[in-house]
């Protein structure tokens, strides 16, 4: 096996979530396994600042702290807080569309609400 | 190490003009919030409708600007490229801009406001949020030069996308939303990952800079990796064949006026961001020469030409056999990219002005349709022609327009098309161009055949004509699509420039 084990724990991660969003009919798990394959995109950038043996990047009365020789990047932090909160948003965007989708079909399995719809569609035609 | 001194601060005496870049952001991100709290339905509509006059009139005075002086590049808060954000508006971006805020001039004042949607007319002041901030995000998309600020963006007009899609009448428009939400979100995080190899390769964000990082490393794994990632999460946005499954739901489903609005924008938007990638970070030569691709965009293209237009034939849905068609023409615009010459990329790139002004154009018609007689069905459109008979003219103008008959716009963009692809030697791929368009024939004229040559049936619904604030903007969009027809020059000429300026043969 080669790569840095990081690599392999957001691969595996993103793979399980993107699984969960094709192999579910449930439309909240559909939207865990969306919520685990941002998550692991954003551990694949946090884990892109880190500088071996770097420590978190703040002066100590203006000197790299004791025993220190490098910062890490603090930068691909930052971008993960932004990338956080579109993630939050997601997740309680498509949360309340399932629940209004369960108000309005009365379930949130996909199968059954296709099966509904297509015999609205047969009715129509 | 000593400690740092504080610089001299140095003062930047900057006019408002100066700020034109970022204001057409900030502005209608700025007007969502205050909608939620004004609340007063006449007064929300009427700033949304400011808001994007505005960024209109900025647009037009930026693009005017950068074809005059050059580029504008904007440093974001002061802090200069590349470490902090810069917009950068060159002649491609200004003109997606106008194409944007032009469209959005024209669709918000559409009709009174809440028509037409599943929200309580208390609430209407919320839709205007959602629209004003799709504007934001579209804006941004395009203005950004940073390539992790295109992502936020992207997500801004995305979430305000799925959120204004389920505001449609019924309940499909529910299910319509989240499976785009959850395909959107798949691309958006595509793209996300994209960038996140890029900056590992590169330590940067800013395009420009992306662009002459990589030209070292441009052959290594992680770069082509990130190349793929980049494609396939923008092929979900701008709706690329075979990737093109959440959008005749969506557009279906939609209220009629967010479907225009959508329809002309959203996917534009998404082809930008496309030639931005392709051209500015990666450059044309890695993209044609190195990896070929080509043999991958010419063969989907044509797939989306075909099947786009083929399954428009079969629907018995106005608004979903329009968004069949949609597909076809996202299929034209990527045919432009992949000849990678000059004609065919003008070709592609006017073609998105175009379709936005027709497309937008025949959406509104159908909000019309769909307002006064309840109904999206082609049967259920029988005899209108004689009942609202102005805003049927425009469908027809607005039908032949995108057959590409002459003196329309849709015959300017084909013309450069079928120009690029016999100058790349490929005269099949131009004989396919023709035949598509003859599919385009069928499904315009099934809906016409209906409209005109039918009788309006006993006992249906008692419809007139469309009052003047739906009809205003419908012809404007339709009239848009035939003056552009008749004085061509005006937008292939930009077309032309943007195209050689990202083929790097000249300016």
């Amino acid at each position: 096996m080669s790569g840095l084990p990081i690599y392999w724990m957001a691969i595996v991660l993103m793979m399980v979530g993107l699984y969960t969003v094709i192999a579910r009919d449930n439309l909240v798990k559909k939207i865990m396994g969306l919520n685990l394959f941002q998550v692991a995109v954003i551990m694949l950038y946090v884990s892109m600042g880190k500088v071996e043996e770097g420590t978190a990047p703040i002066l100590d009365h203006g000197h790299l702290p004791e025993g220190f020789q490098h910062f890490s990047n603090p930068l691909p932090h930052v971008l993960m807080l932004t990338a956080i909160v579109v993630g939050v948003a997601t997740t309680a965007l498509g949360l309340a569309l399932a629940v209004r989708i369960k108000e309005e079909y009365g379930t949130v399995e996909e199968d059954e609400i296709v099966l509904m719809d297509q015999a609205l569609e047969r009715g129509e035609g | 190490m000593e400690a740092p001194t504080p610089h001299e601060v140095e003062v930047v005496h900057r006019t408002l003009t100066d700020h034109l870049p970022i204001l057409q952001v900030i502005i209608p991100l700025l007007a969502a919030p205050l909608c939620v709290l004004l609340r007063e339905r006449a007064l929300v509509r009427g700033m949304a409708i400011g808001v994007a006059w505005t960024c209109l009139a900025i647009s037009v005075t930026l693009l005017q600007h950068v074809m005059e002086h050059g580029v504008i590049s904007y440093a974001v808060g002061g802090w200069d490229a590349p470490f902090g954000i810069e917009y950068r508006i060159d002649l491609l971006n200004a003109y997606i801009l106008v194409v944007v805020s032009a469209i959005a001039a024209v669709v918000f004042p559409f009709g009174r406001g809440g028509e037409g949607l599943a929200l309580n007319p208390a609430r209407v002041h919320l839709f205007y949020a959602a629209l004003l901030l799709c504007l934001c995000g579209l804006l941004g998309m395009a203005a950004t030069g940073d390539a992790f600020n295109i992502f936020v963006f992207l997500e801004i007009s995305s979430l305000a996308s799925y959120s204004l899609i389920a505001l449609g009448r019924g309940r499909r428009a529910l299910r319509a939303a989240y499976s785009y939400l959850v395909m959107g979100t798949i691309g958006g995080t595509f793209f996300l990952i994209g960038i996140g190899l890029l900056y590992q390769t590169t330590g940067t964000l800013n395009i420009v800079d992306l662009h002459d990082r990589l030209q070292p490393v441009i052959g290594s794994r992680t770069v082509v990796v990130a190349f793929a990632f980049l494609v396939v999460g923008l092929g979900i946005k701008l709706a690329l064949f075979p990737l093109h499954q959440w959008l005749p739901n969506a557009y279906t489903h939609a209220p009629a006026k967010i479907s225009a609005f959508l329809a002309a924008t959203a996917t534009k938007v998404g082809f930008y961001v496309l030639l931005r990638v392709l051209f500015t970070i990666f450059g044309a030569t890695f993209v044609f020469t190195t990896l070929r691709l080509h043999n991958l965009l010419l063969p989907m293209s044509l797939a989306a030409m075909f099947v786009g237009s083929l399954a428009a034939i079969a629907q018995t849905d106005i608004k979903r056999l329009l968004a069949y068609s949609s597909i076809a023409q996202i299929g034209y615009m990527t045919l432009g990219v992949s000849m990678g010459n000059v004609d065919g990329l003008a070709g592609g790139i006017v073609h998105l002005f175009n379709h936005a002004m027709m497309k937008g154009g025949l959406f509104l018609v159908v909000a019309c349709v769909v307002l006064r007689t309840g109904s999206a069905k082609i049967d259920d459109m029988a005899g209108l022609g004689r009942k609202m008979p102005l805003t049927m003219a425009a469908f027809v103008v607005g039908g032949l327009s995108l057959i590409g008959v002459p003196a329309t716009v849709g015959f300017v963009s084909k013309w450069y098309l079928v120009k690029g692809a016999l100058e790349r030697g490929w005269e099949p791929v131009a004989l396919l161009i023709l035949l598509s368009s003859l599919l385009a024939v069928i499904y315009v004229w099934r809906v016409l055949e209906v409209i005109y040559f039918r009788e309006r049936p006993e006992g249906a619904k008692e419809v007139g004509e469309v009052d003047a604030t739906m009809l205003i903007p419908t012809w404007i969009l339709i009239g848009a699509a035939v003056f552009f027809g008749l004085r061509a020059e005006l937008t292939s000429q930009v077309a032309l420039d943007t195209a050689r300026m990202l083929l790097g043969t000249g300016l």
